[in-house]
């Protein structure tokens, strides 16, 4: 027998799970209630089954979130029987750490850092599993199962550890931590078709729905939750638009498109389709070219 | 566009890429992406206004893959960056590596996970050096099949003397290389598209596969062949639950071979034996293993079991020891210097290891083995003994690709600093005659 390309994913995450349970003190898995992570936390769930997920869900939470996101990520949790840590960005503005962006194109993505930065250390957490993926953007198509991390938390892309075989280095000094990407060689399409096969429930916000949305230069962004700044002459524009969201993160910089995908069949079907990356729909990578390098030196996921 | 495979069916063949620089190694991978529809309209608009700023001539394919600033900056590849791409048939993990002498280190850590190496070579320029490098490299790697990718077959008139000529150089060369490949000779032009995807109308005397048709349909294994059976122990899985109280299983991932209920195991380094009484996962319960998958196993009996331990069948027993010879290829900017300290990480166990001897250093240009060495440099390869404080449970690299190869770690920084692939055991009487057939 040979093995699905889905089964050889499968395994292949639940490996690197497993490896980060054993290698650090205390991982904790990032949690957005977006679907990469939603099927992380599902994956660490079999990796450890019978028993409970060995380590917290983290949730770096900007308040910009979709109300459905919320709702379905505490539902989510006690469904896995998960503990969920929560980071908040408000605290990080309130303390003065941060300072909120103005303007119209406002937004707390680029604050999460911070807020990531400051949960790490406050719980000593000393590996952070995240979703991304190799297929995402062109920076994260050199980044590491492994990724180490300064003790600023900064990527080096210079300097990185060689990963061979199915070794990987967790070896640290105090104070530094690792990133690790269990999905990393998941497209999207991989993440839909193992949606699909394993029946993952998700939040509404993935499937067809009505929406007051706002076209911005192209992008559709959410009009409903109040969470993007409107020009006066937008507010003028809002319509009612049949669309579903292709990543779901902080309202602010999450693009919807035009869709009639209501079931999981139509999503893949969808996704086949597709002539355009899913984050040609986020606007915190259209900054610059190597807007995502950037962010990523300093400490983003 | 991303390829909606059937889901049943379709397998994962993970391959490499190798080229001096200018064989057009980013071009021919964005013309695979790009010709099998794996690029999306933003990504194509990018690369064709960054093309425009640069003033390049054509829309550069080879920005598509080069990702990092300094990269796309210098023109260059510095780093093993992975791309995926898929066809109805398969899903493809493209380990793409830059070819400059410098960075060895590259190529051997994406041919480590590859099924196969695609070898670039310009039709102008025929077999060099570095080509003769790169299929060294595959075949120290194990890389059992190697497509020879004869580029800019455009700048040649399309001539099938001169492809004749290239690919009867390159048979000669790999005749004498101590690790045998199956070697598929490709004609293409990755600039304008000929044999890539589409059968090229400039070639009508090459009537072999286009280098997709080969790669959707060639053979590989994923340990099936194996006879020994391998199993690393990850994690012991302790739910402490009511429902589950005296649950004990050894989470692991099938290195190799199979296990079945019922099957007689030794565990190692305990060395005690015991019975399978459960394979679990969390979609249920089963009765064999597959290669390559993961479970949790259970054993009859309460034996001290941990991470880093492994579980293997009495009659294909792993070797066990602390004295071997490795193949290693040199990471670090620090020298490896005999005596020198590290630790050893062999799948999922930790051992602290010292350089005995330097055997040899491959003379990377020559490939001739060098005697009387002491040190190695960054991208050295060769092969060295090494002492370890405790006993590792391995076998061969050309047996067993998961058991049989380690990295070595820097004890002050942490950074890994060489891969190794072991050769051979010197301790045991049983090991020292078997080992030492074992060929680089």
């Amino acid at each position: 027998m040979s093995l699905t390309h889905l089964q050889y994913l499968e395994s292949e995450a639940i490996y690197v799970l497993r490896e980060t349970a054993a290698q650090f003190q205390k991982p904790a898995l990032l949690f957005s209630g977006g679907k990469d992570s939603i099927v992380m936390a599902w994956l660490a769930r079999k990796a450890f089954y019978p028993a409970r997920i060995p380590f917290p869900l983290l949730h770096v939470d900007t308040g910009h979130n979709f109300p459905e996101a919320m709702t379905y990520r505490d539902e989510f949790v006690k469904e896995i029987r998960a503990n969920l840590v929560v980071g908040l960005v408000q605290k990080s503005i309130d303390e003065g750490r941060v300072v909120e962006e103005k303007g119209p194109n406002a937004s707390r993505n680029k604050l999460q850092t911070v807020t990531l930065l400051d949960t790490i250390e406050e719980h000593q957490f000393d590996a952070c599993l995240g979703g991304g993926r190799r297929d995402e953007e062109k920076a994260r198509a050199k980044e590491r199962f492994f990724s180490h991390r300064d003790e600023f938390g900064q990527w080096d892309p210079k300097n990185q550890r060689p990963e061979l075989w199915n070794i990987f280095n967790g070896r640290k000094h105090f104070g530094e931590h690792f990133r690790v990407f269990p999905l990393s060689n998941w497209t999207e399409m991989d993440v839909w078709q193992y949606i699909r096969q394993e029946k993952i429930p998700l939040p509404s916000l993935y499937f067809s729905h009505q929406r007051k949305i706002i076209n911005r230069h192209g992008q559709l962004l959410d009009a409903e939750t109040g969470f993007v700044n409107l020009l006066e002459e937008e507010k003028a524009k809002i319509e009612e638009m049949t669309i579903r969201f292709r990543t779901v993160g902080d309202v602010t910089c999450t693009g919807a498109v035009l869709s009639t995908a209501a079931t999981l069949d139509d999503i893949v079907a969808e996704v086949a389709a597709a002539r355009q990356t899913e984050r040609g729909t986020r606007a915190d990578d259209r900054r610059s070219e190597t807007a995502m390098e950037d962010r990523k030196k300093e400490g983003y996921f | 566009m991303d390829v909606q495979l059937n889901p049943e069916e379709s397998s994962l063949l993970r391959f490499t890429t190798a080229g001096s620089v200018d064989d057009g190694k980013s071009t021919l991978i964005g013309r695979l992406l790009y010709d099998c529809k794996s690029i999306f309209e933003d990504q194509l608009a990018a690369v064709e206004e960054s093309s425009k700023r640069r003033g390049d001539e054509h829309v550069n394919l080879a920005l598509l893959t080069d990702g990092l600033r300094a990269e796309r900056e210098q023109g260059i590849t510095i780093d093993v960056a992975y791309r995926y791409f898929a066809t109805p048939k398969r899903k493809f993990i493209i380990a793409d590596t830059p070819g400059h002498v410098q960075y060895t280190r590259n190529m051997v850590t994406g041919a480590s996970t590859a099924d196969l190496a695609i070898i670039l070579i310009d039709a102008r320029q025929g077999v060099v050096e570095q080509t003769r490098r790169h299929a060294f490299l595959a075949g120290l790697l194990r890389i059992q099949q190697v497509v020879l990718a004869v580029n800019k077959m455009d700048l040649v008139d399309y001539d099938q003397k001169v492809f004749d000529s290239i690919c009867a150089d390159f048979m000669k060369f790999a005749e004498d290389l101590e690790n045998p490949v199956a070697i598929t000779p490709i004609p293409m032009s990755a600039l304008n598209g000929d044999n890539v995807v589409d059968a090229s109308e400039k070639m009508d005397w090459y009537s072999g596969p286009t280098l997709l048709e080969h790669l959707e349909t060639v053979k590989v294994h994923l340990g099936e062949a194996h006879v020994e059976s391998r199993y690393p122990v990850q994690w012991v899985i302790r739910p402490m639950s009511d429902e589950h109280h005296d649950y004990r299983g050894y989470a692991g991932r099938v290195a190799s071979g199979s296990f079945k209920v019922g099957d007689k195991v030794i565990a190692y380094p305990a060395g005690l034996t015991s019975t399978i009484t459960g394979i679990h996962t969390f979609n249920g319960d089963c009765e064999e293993t597959e290669p390559a998958l993961s479970y949790s196993i259970e054993l009859a009996d309460e034996i001290d079991i941990s991470r880093g331990d492994l579980l293997a069948k009495p009659e294909n027993p792993p070797h066990v020891t602390q004295n071997l010879d490795a193949m290693i290829c040199w990471f670090s900017e620090k020298k490896m210097k005999t005596r020198g300290r590290y630790y050893l990480r062999h799948t999922t166990r930790e051992v602290r290891a010292v350089v005995q001897e330097v055997v040899y250093k491959v003379d990377i240009t020559t490939l001739d083995k060098v005697a009387e060495q002491t040190e190695f440099s960054m991208n050295d390869i060769g092969c060295i003994r090494l002492r370890l404080a405790t006993p590792i449970f391995c076998d061969a690299y050309s047996v067993n690709r998961i058991t049989g190869s380690f990295v070595l770690v820097d004890e002050q920084t942490n950074n890994t600093v060489a891969a190794g692939m072991i050769t051979r055991t010197l301790d045991g009487a049983d090991d020292s005659d078997a080992a030492g057939a074992y060929a680089i």
